[in-house]
């Protein structure tokens, strides 16, 4: 069976390193991208199952990405974490608003996001047919 | 009655009355003792009274002096006492003549004297306790008067006061100053062009703001709120910041309870607005810095922070090779430095300390969506309606900057969606504690996330008016947020804002306002004389326009042979008054030679205009210190030339009514052989001061023209419309130049 797919898009590569070892390591396939308009292609390339997304991007932020990929019916299965270090609450709603799963808030532990995404995906598995 | 006096001619009537009916009766008897006679017996009466009838003409005689003796009595007593009491009451009514009348004739006149007398005295009585009363109320207002200009003068912000049509009554000297540095040309008109006495504030301020500001303290008012204010932050021409606080001065209180009673409707009736006035560009710049260390602080650091912990939550696992160790080592150490150096920057930077936040103010959300159906109905032409509004909520918001981002965001709907009709919806945030959704929703399509991104941070058109906002300045300005959503099952579409909610304070201490008590007690005096502006130009009364009164000099007489303008001067007429501190001199550079012979003329040396600025920065300046009131000028045909020659090049267009002196000159004194400005001035005793000075020329301008005023009144001309009908048929109209 071949792993499940996570995209993470960030245009920090020292989030990048760390984030994508640890994805790596809890045995996920990663796939990277470093501004918003990457990160669009490589989900209707790859298809991820999951799209670990920064907010403040080059050339699309985070939420473009987010209302994009709400907007097509093909990605109404991928499931998005927004992790941002936008943390006010108007922010927070915003994402919630434009169809994130969840939303975490820099700096955010590597467990918690571990255990958040693994949640969401085992949601989504319990929810598909 | 003295010997002297005059007999009454009334009295000769009655007494030659009195001797026709005596002889008429006389005739009459002899008539009928005839006639019932023989004709013998005719004779022989004849015969016997014949010689005597001498006799019957002396008693005649004599009746006649008795009656004349008795009429002369009877007037001396009841006649003539009335006319001379009438005569004399007459004089006290018309004068200020105080004296007592003498008592004369019959008793009964006696007695209306002594009445007459003592309605005099009480009269007299009144009108002195009257005038001590008006001279205490004059001394008290002369106080006030000095009491308010004291304050006003000594207060640090820029206080303005305007009727309803937004003329300005009353400025303090730190308005004068502060309009002085929002003048796009200081060194040309000094910022005269921008503030004086009944000139339009919205030379400065965009009406519709100020209407705006006006309509939410008006609705305020409705509600019973005790001190409504508003306040809106707006750009000047200049790209100066101002903060604008306004207040209503509401009509003046009701003289009697009863009128109290009837005028409690009319408590909120406005006659003026005060704005106070704050330049805050530089605290906005500051406070847009401190926001930015902020940032950086808050989301910079975030970001450091969330590297270093998962690089170090890496480091936990024990297996790690020694390479990837050293990475994540790596990322420590880098993050650590910049983080370091991020907090030495934001503590250089940080030395500004408070500042001002950007004024946002409490506004009942529902006032806000009420306001914003009618503009998006009126300016951007779409149906609007209000969808689940919660009528609780109160928002702390721009309210001006936030309509117009609706009406812009509607407008776009329609131009480029073809949206006939689009909702507001107003709730609690669901997402946000402390925050309200604002949501303008639509059916129909959707959009992409680009077009939203261009709307968003495109500079907003409202109308024919483009702005410096973009919708995302004004939701930045709020701290809030924007975006667009769909809603699929009701194929709705929707922008939603996120706006902080304000405490509904002023619901809660709305204290009972009597009618009588919405003025401050230092100020007590009504400036507030409404004009009407909705009457053209020309219906309106010479007496109550505006003029700006200007004269040039010029390097020759031939504008359309090249000669040029090298200073202008300018006074206003303002209520009948000619405002000597506001003035506009100004010497231009005529970019080209002066000729010797015209310097005797204006005295202006080709030295004097070196440096100074050209007409293409004077026009429109003069241009904006005329603006709202009718040119006048002598021989006025002569300088409009020079100023419409220069329109294309300077873009002022001088479109405003004119009145030419020497014409209406013409029109009061046509027999007058002259009509140059020495000799008119001469006629009306105006001193001539600083005579081809372009400002001494303009000041006796503006004297002559004051006294030729009510000269053209008595020739029936009281109107803008009738002064330049006349002008035009007088002999000079067809000087052309």
């Amino acid at each position: 069976m071949n792993p499940t797919k996570i995209l993470i898009a960030d245009d920090e590569p020292n989030i990048l390193i760390s984030l994508e070892f640890l994805m790596k390591r809890e045995g996920y396939e990663v796939v990277l991208a470093r501004d918003g308009q990457q990160a669009i292609d490589a989900i209707a390339r790859e298809r991820p199952a999951l799209v670990l997304l920064d907010v403040m991007m080059p050339v699309k932020s985070g939420f473009d990405v987010c209302h994009e990929v709400r907007g097509n019916d093909a990605f109404k299965d991928t499931l998005i974490v927004m992790l941002t270090a936008k943390g006010r609450d108007t922010d927070v709603a915003k994402g919630l608003a434009l169809g994130a799963n969840a939303y975490m808030t820099k700096p955010f532990s590597t467990k918690e996001l571990v255990q958040k995404v693994q949640s969401l995906l085992q949601g989504a598995q319990g929810a598909a047919p | 009655m003295s010997a002297q006096q005059k007999t009454d001619p009334r009295l000769w009537w009655l007494l030659g009355a009195a001797g026709v009916a005596s002889l008429g009766w006389l005739a009459v008897t002899f008539g009928l003792i005839a006639s019932a006679m023989e004709a013998q017996e005719r004779q022989a009466v004849l015969q016997t009274v014949g010689d005597r009838l001498v006799l019957i003409g002396l008693t005649w005689g004599g009746g006649m002096a008795v009656i004349g003796w008795g009429l002369k009595r009877w007037f001396a007593l009841w006649v003539t006492p009335s006319v001379q009491l009438a005569e004399e009451a007459q004089v006290l009514l018309k004068t200020d003549v105080v004296r007592e009348l003498p008592a004369k004739g019959n008793a009964e006149t006696k007695v209306l004297v002594g009445l007459f007398n003592q309605l005099v005295g009480q009269r007299e009585a009144l009108r002195q306790q009257m005038d001590a009363k008006v001279a205490e109320a004059a001394r008290g207002i002369e106080q006030e008067k000095s009491r308010l200009a004291a304050l006003m003068s000594e207060l640090t912000q820029s206080v303005v006061v305007c009727n309803l049509d937004g003329q300005v009554l009353l400025y303090n000297n730190r308005a004068r100053m502060q309009f002085r540095a929002l003048s796009q040309a200081p060194g040309v008109a000094g910022g005269a062009e921008l503030i004086g006495l009944g000139r339009s504030i919205y030379g400065v301020f965009d009406r519709k703001l100020v209407q705006h500001a006006l309509e939410s303290i008006e609705q305020r008012l409705q509600r019973g709120a005790a001190q409504p204010s508003a306040q809106f932050v707006t750009t000047t021409p200049s790209g100066q910041l101002l903060r604008v606080q306004m207040a209503p001065v509401r009509a003046a209180r009701p003289a009697s309870a009863a009128e109290a009673a009837t005028d409690r409707a009319d408590a909120v009736a406005l006659t003026g607005f005060v704005l106070m006035l704050d330049n805050i560009t530089r605290d906005f710049e500051a406070e847009a810095a401190r926001d930015q260390v902020l940032h950086t602080l808050t989301e910079g650091s975030r970001a450091a922070l969330a590297n270093m912990q998962a690089a170090i939550d890496m480091l936990d696992y024990p297996d790690l090779e020694p390479a990837m160790r050293e990475r994540f080592m790596a990322v420590v150490r880098d993050e650590t430095r910049a983080l370091g150096q991020r907090i030495a920057t934001v503590e250089a930077g940080a030395a500004d300390g408070l500042k001002t936040r950007w004024p946002l103010e409490d506004m009942l959300g529902a006032d806000l969506v009420n306001a914003a159906l009618r503009r998006i109905e009126s300016v951007a032409g779409l149906r609007c309606a209000a969808q689940e509004v919660d009528r609780e909520l109160w928002l702390k918001v721009e309210s001006f900057a936030l309509l117009q981002a609706l009406v812009y965001l509607a407008a776009r709907l329609s131009d480029e969606f073809d949206v006939k009709a689009v909702q507001l919806r107003l709730g609690p945030a669901s997402g946000g504690a402390g925050k309200a959704q604002l949501d303008l929703i639509w059916t129909g399509q959707a959009m992409s996330t680009e077009t939203v991104m261009s709307w968003e941070m495109d500079a907003m058109k409202v109308g024919q008016e483009t702005l410096r906002l973009t919708v995302r300045d004004v939701v930045e300005r709020h701290g809030g947020a924007f975006w667009f959503e769909r809603e699929r099952v009701r194929h709705q579409a929707f922008f939603r804002f996120l706006l902080p909610l304000a405490n509904p304070q002023e619901a809660a201490d709305v204290p009972v306002l009597s009618p009588g008590e919405s003025r401050p007690e230092y100020y007590d005096f009504d400036l507030f004389k409404t004009t009407q502006q909705t009457l053209s130009m020309d219906e309106r009364l010479l007496t109550e326009l505006n003029y700006t009164v200007f004269d040039t000099e010029t390097t020759g007489l031939n504008p359309s042979q090249g000669d040029e303008i090298i200073q202008i001067g300018a006074a206003r007429l303002v209520n009948g008054k000619l405002l000597k501190q506001e003035c506009f001199e100004q010497l231009v550079d005529p970019k080209r030679p002066i000729p010797a012979a015209s310097i005797p003329i204006h005295g202006i040396q080709p030295e004097m205009v070196v440096g100074q600025p050209t007409i293409e920065q004077v026009l429109p300046a003069f241009h904006a210190f005329a603006q709202d009131t009718v040119l006048v000028a002598h021989n006025a045909a002569f300088d409009m030339r020079f100023l419409q020659l220069k329109e294309q090049q300077t873009g002022a267009v001088f479109d405003h009514p004119v009145l030419d002196t020497l014409l209406l000159s013409a029109v009061v004194h046509p027999h007058q052989d002259s009509h140059r400005l020495e000799a008119v001035a001469e006629r009306f005793n105006v001193t001539i001061v600083g005579r081809h000075t372009a400002m001494g020329d303009a000041m006796v301008t503006a004297e002559v023209f004051l006294k030729l005023i009510p000269l053209l009144a008595e020739k029936g001309i009281h109107t803008l419309g009738q002064a330049r009908e006349a002008a035009q048929k007088t002999y000079y109209a067809r000087l052309k130049y």
